[in-house]
């Protein structure tokens, strides 16, 4: 058909990826990130062409952040992940693919961005939900992703979780049962939090949508503010999306400097204004304090002092034969 | 006493296929009416919201989101994959079309199943099966990535996944029909001195040339569309592993909808050129089949 794409293809399985001029990115995603990365690639290739003279070709793959990470330890030649979660870059680590000592490597736990988990309603907000509690009542329809595949989905979960913990003071039966409820009001599980959101927006479907807040007011921004708004919850949790060279794959191809170059300079000043602009939290103080008007004022826990970490939490709530296999019951 | 009786029934037999001809007008009309709204509301009406959605921002938007250079890769990225596929089941298709018709062996009835496996197994399973062979952590993935050989998040695995799936068409139009024809032809032509390939192309291709066309525009018009099989080894990565199918997907969750829909509509457009295709096909396939029987 198209001769030039056939040798193309061909040259792929040879495995000859030719590459003379521009470099290849490949930046592994999960969901909400698509419109941060497409801006901050552009302002990351031209700072990459005016420092050392070389064009980059960036490739974007996004998806839930469990499925994304799934992906690269099948074989998805990614140099660097940008996902949701720490333990999903542990996944990969794992598997001997990245250093396990990864979150040191860059500053504040390798998250240049945090975000959190906040409600969005309809405008109006016709059901009155104001706090988790809210989300337990039998005529609300709450929309959250799958924590077995969603990054998103995990934290809203450990973010209920732990408002439960706070309201029957440490009690874990009362907490699940709590969290249970929940869950009972969800009518569908979509893989990623994209899916979540077009499943509330776009298909209008559900009362409350547990989102990322940077998803949140990009829904704001897509949708217009007439249709929307925002609840910020009493307690929520801080969530430190996490982002790490792929060690084996940069090797292999030798974009080791680009690709650490890559993640570094999201530590920078334009790339937090892109950050902040974005509507996650920049880790730059004068970054976040320009774009401190835009986020909403909630008292954040984090995973480290309620969880003991991803680890341990992944563990005991989404491992197999874990806390959400044991209270999440489809089709009730 | 039966001559009358059978008189009988041969003069009112006109009549009476007259009377079932014309029986309860109402009921045609209805089944008539029932499948013309069935296909109004499920089929015609959902194709006109893809145009109308694709062109609710003008021509010109509509032009700029098709030569949007990661839509153009991934148009092509389809029409190979297509390109691949297509020749590949064609020839297989034959083969063992040929092999299950023309000959007798031991174990055929589990070749026929096998053909039909694609067609019984998801495509999501389809996709997975390659994950596990050529998947870093699968049986050939550590071979694969030593030798620096892409199969699975490259194009090669699209096609793998698009051949899976789409075997069964051509040989699946083809066995019914060379069922029927049997041997006879191509023992006269082999009496007559002709030799194995001389058959094949003078006379069995002849004789399945409509159905093996109309085998392999399905097949095509399956190859371009697969979503399943093909978002498991795809990797999504933009504008080098997301076929249409899959790009129209990353549109439309980026809050892009008419782009997605008009890169939705070029893919609707090439299946209904293909559909279009197939009623020109059959329609000649019937001509040259009610030709012989004239000249009987």
């Amino acid at each position: 058909m198209n001769r030039g794409h056939l040798i193309a293809g061909l040259a792929l399985l040879a495995g000859t990826t030719a590459q003379a001029q521009s470099i290849m990115l490949l930046n592994v995603s999960y969901d909400p990130t698509r419109e941060l990365y497409t801006q901050y690639n552009k302002a990351f290739g031209a700072h990459w062409e005016k420092t050392t003279g070389q064009k980059i070709t960036f490739q974007q793959s996004h998806g839930g952040s469990g499925g994304q990470a799934r992906a690269v330890i099948d074989g998805l030649e990614a140099d660097v992940v940008t996902l949701a979660l720490a333990y999903d870059v542990d996944a990969i680590a794992a598997k001997g693919l990245i250093a396990t000592d990864w979150i040191n490597r860059l500053p504040q736990n390798s998250a240049p961005y945090t975000s959190t988990i906040l409600f969005l309603v309809r405008k109006g907000n016709p059901k009155k939900v104001k706090d988790w509690d809210d989300l337990v009542r039998k005529d609300v329809k709450v929309i959250t992703p799958n924590p077995k595949t969603s990054g998103g989905a995990r934290w809203n979960y450990l973010a209920a979780w732990a408002y439960g913990l706070k309201k029957f003071n440490g009690d874990e039966a009362k907490t699940a049962a709590f969290v249970g409820d929940i869950l009972k009001n969800v009518p569908v599980l979509d893989s990623g939090a994209r899916g979540s959101t077009m499943t509330f927006a776009e298909r209008g479907i559900g009362d409350v949508l547990l989102a990322w807040e940077n998803e949140a007011f990009l829904a704001f921004d897509e949708f217009g503010k007439d249709k929307f708004e925002i609840v910020a919850p009493s307690l929520s949790i801080l969530a430190e999306p996490n982002v790490a060279v792929v060690d084996k794959n940069v090797d292999k191809k030798g974009s080791r400097k680009v690709a650490e170059e890559y993640l570094k300079y999201l530590y920078s000043d334009e790339a937090q204004d892109i950050i902040g602009k974005n509507h996650y939290r920049p880790r730059d103080p004068k970054a976040a304090a320009k774009y401190k008007a835009s986020f909403a004022n909630v008292t954040l826990i984090t995973i480290d002092d309620v969880f003991g970490g991803w680890q341990k939490a992944q563990k005991i709530h989404f491992a197999e034969g874990g806390t959400f296999d044991k209270i999440y019951k489809p089709g009730n | 006493m039966s001559m009358p009786g059978a008189g009988l029934t041969a003069r009112l037999a006109p009549a009476a296929v007259q009377a079932a001809r014309s029986e309860s007008p109402w009921l045609r009309w209805a089944l008539c009416g029932v499948t013309f709204a069935f296909l109004g509301l499920f089929l015609v009406l959902p194709l006109v919201t893809v145009f109308v959605e694709a062109f609710s921002k003008g021509t010109e938007w509509y032009w700029n989101a098709l030569i949007d250079p990661v839509t153009i890769a991934s148009i092509k990225l389809t029409l190979l994959i297509a390109a691949v596929s297509v020749p590949l089941n064609t020839v297989c298709g034959l083969a063992a079309a040929w092999a299950i018709t023309k000959f007798q062996f031991r174990g055929k009835s589990i070749l026929i199943t096998l053909i039909d496996l694609p067609f019984s197994v998801s495509p999501v399973i389809a996709g997975l099966v390659f994950v596990l062979l050529f998947g870093l952590q699968g049986w050939f993935g550590p071979w694969l990535r030593d030798h620096d050989i892409k199969i699975i998040f490259a194009v090669p695995g699209i096609v793998l996944a698009t051949v899976f799936v789409t075997f069964p068409f051509v040989a699946r139009e083809l066995i019914p029909l060379m069922q029927d024809q049997g041997m006879g032809d191509e023992e006269a032509a082999r009496v007559l001195g002709a030799s194995g390939w001389q058959t094949f192309w003078r006379v069995t291709l002849p004789n399945i040339k409509w159905a093996l066309l109309y085998g392999v525009l399905l097949c095509n018009a399956r190859a371009m569309g697969e979503f399943g099989a093909v978002a498991v080894v795809s990797g999504h990565i933009r504008g080098l592993t997301t076929t249409m199918p899959l790009h129209i997907e990353i549109l439309y969750n980026e809050y892009n909808l008419a782009a997605a829909f008009a890169v939705a509509s070029l893919l609707a457009l090439l299946a209904m050129v293909t559909l279009a295709a197939m009623t020109v096909l059959e329609w000649r396939a019937a001509q040259s089949r009610d030709l012989p029987a004239e000249t009987d």
